[in-house]
């Protein structure tokens, strides 16, 4: 995997100032942020704060009114998201997005086929090991040859962060991977991400299960109604009066 | 090359042999106007599918291909005597032009707005060709066959063996992209576009490049109908049933395989062609329609989905 050599002190994902407007509702209000290199960051905040917003805008399925996306030191603002993802911007879905008439092999084939650069391209002996070690490692490996279409809720979340593993990502967005899932399954996936990111993949997280944020996160980040309320580590901003109050109510 | 290459090519080769085999001894003419019909469509068929099947875009032009590709035909024809090879080969370059600008223009566009353009590329396209004077307005234009060259016996009889030849091509090309990367990558956005841009993907990209392909074999296709009928007019070279025959086919073929829309086109063709001789030709396009509408609401995945449900229930998995 991809390992930022030495002292990199630059950000890998740098957000200057990103403004997204849907006709007159402002969905991200100049929104800044850095994200380092190999960092685990949690995003958090009220359903329609922007979270997903945000991240459409990171892969490039949005374009911005206003502000820049800087990923490992070039501007991708107007990059479209397949050339986002072969730089090495990887996403989920919140709502699992499976080539339905693929099976899993076959979409993790997808990425190998289109997302490796070109210096990296993979033979087509190599593919199926490849494929098969994401796999094993995301706990699908007994599923490669069935049809997305017999996948559980959790298989399918598991086979989206497969998917994404497979275009060799610098940075993974997890995008709510959880919701949904019983405690148990929340933990699967929780350990999967957390040992992706032990292999030098950096993590955005955006999830509403604390004690998975709380687990998972070196840095948290609070949006609500499109700009960021808060910003620090997981300790801080669950103490932030703003914090409380955009998830308790007052 | 593998092993299902080397069947492929040695069927496309007998295919052919065969065909030139009938232009040498059978003598009616009869049978080459009924088969030249049949192989244009599947012609026609295969290239709808590379657009409409692989990547799921459902275009309603294929006449507007065909009848540019007619008419490219009767141009050069009427303009410099150009000889048959050259009105295929710049109708299929016209054609993918004309596929390359309206993909550009209308693939941005998910789902419905691209077959809504090609609807009104049709009646564009047809409206222009009816107020041109030199290829005839819409009056129509008669032409001269030229003088038939060895081996074939008739005209008609070379119009069938080039439009055999086509179906190689077409087939050959529709084959090597569902194999291909190309092939997976279109699969890839039929089944969900931002998905597969997020997965890698060039949507855009692949889009346009089916949409090429497949106009420039449309239009291919088209070129050699105006020697056939020795007669073009812009009412039938633009008609309508072009669209609906080669969506019909290759749906009631099934879209998943290559092979879908020849097994399609074939039934379909025979069908037409049978009740054209036998009841009217006003009862074919009845025909296409019920056939159609039983398809979608029996048999969604074509005939090519029955085959591979029958074979999977046969191995007893659900593999």
């Amino acid at each position: 995997m991809i390992t930022p050599s030495g002292a990199e002190p630059a950000a890998l994902l740098r957000i200057s100032a990103l403004t997204k407007r849907f006709g007159g509702f402002i969905a991200l209000d100049n929104v800044s942020v850095d994200i380092h290199p190999g960092e685990r960051f949690g995003l958090i905040g009220p359903n329609g704060s922007g979270k997903t917003t945000l991240i459409n805008c990171i892969s490039g399925a949005f374009r911005t009114e206003a502000g820049t996306v800087v990923f490992d030191g070039e501007d991708i603002t107007s990059l479209p998201p397949h050339i986002r993802t072969r730089r090495g911007i990887a996403r989920s879905f919140q709502i699992p997005r499976p080539f339905k008439s693929m099976t899993v092999a076959e979409n993790l084939m997808v990425a190998l086929d289109f997302a490796s650069v070109a210096g990296d391209f993979i033979p087509a002996a190599q593919r199926r090991d490849t494929v098969m070690s994401i796999l094993t490692q995301t706990g699908l490996a007994s599923k490669a040859d069935l049809s997305t279409l017999g996948l559980s809720q959790v298989e399918l979340r598991k086979m989206e962060l497969a998917r994404a593993m497979a275009t060799h990502p610098k940075l993974l967005i997890s995008d709510e991977a959880m919701a949904g899932l019983s405690s148990s399954e929340v933990d699967e996936v929780l350990d999967l991400l957390i040992k992706l990111a032990g292999q030098g993949i950096t993590i955005i997280m955006i999830e509403h299960i604390m004690q998975a944020v709380m687990r998972f996160s070196e840095r948290l980040m609070c949006l609500d109604a499109g700009k960021i309320i808060a910003i620090g580590t997981p300790a801080e901003v669950m103490a932030n009066q703003r914090v409380q109050e955009a998830y308790l109510g007052t | 090359m593998s092993r299902n290459s080397l069947a492929f090519w040695i069927g496309a080769t007998l295919f052919l042999f065969a065909a030139l085999a009938m232009t040498q001894i059978i003598g009616n003419e009869y049978p080459f106007f009924a088969c030249y019909v049949i192989l244009q469509f599947i012609v026609l068929a295969v290239a709808w599918s590379i657009l409409g099947g692989y990547a799921g875009y459902v275009n309603f032009g294929t006449s507007a291909f065909f009848g540019v590709g007619v008419y490219t035909a009767v141009f050069l024809f009427k303009a410099f005597d150009a000889p048959l090879a050259v009105q295929i080969a710049v109708a299929a370059a016209f054609g993918a032009f004309l596929g390359f600008a309206l993909g550009l223009l209308t693939l941005r566009m998910q789902g419905i707005f691209f077959s809504i353009a090609t609807i009104a590329l049709t009646i564009i396209i047809e409206t222009s060709v009816t107020n041109w004077r030199f290829v005839g307005g819409a009056a129509g234009i008669q032409l001269q066959r030229p003088m038939v060259t060895a081996p074939f016996h008739s005209y008609v009889q070379m119009l069938f063996f080039v439009q055999a030849l086509l179906v190689v091509l077409a087939v050959a090309i529709a084959r090597y992209i569902q194999n291909s990367w190309i092939g997976r990558g279109l699969q890839a956005l039929k089944d969900d576009e931002l998905a597969a841009e997020c997965t890698g993907v060039p949507t855009l990209r692949l889009k346009v490049t089916a949409c090429v392909i497949s106009g420039a074999l449309m239009c291919a296709a088209g070129a050699p109908a105006a020697m056939y009928l020795q007669y073009a007019d812009p009412s039938s070279a633009f008609n309508l049933n072009y669209s609906v025959s080669a969506l019909a086919m290759s749906l009631i073929g099934g879209t998943a395989h290559w092979a879908g829309p020849i097994v399609g086109a074939i039934l379909l063709g025979v069908t037409q062609q049978l009740l054209t001789v036998t009841i009217s030709s006003e009862v074919n396009v009845l025909v296409l329609g019920v056939m159609l509408v039983l398809f979608v609401v029996a048999a969604p995945e074509g005939i090519i989905g029955l085959i591979r449900k029958a074979a999977r229930k046969r191995t007893g998995g659900g593999a």
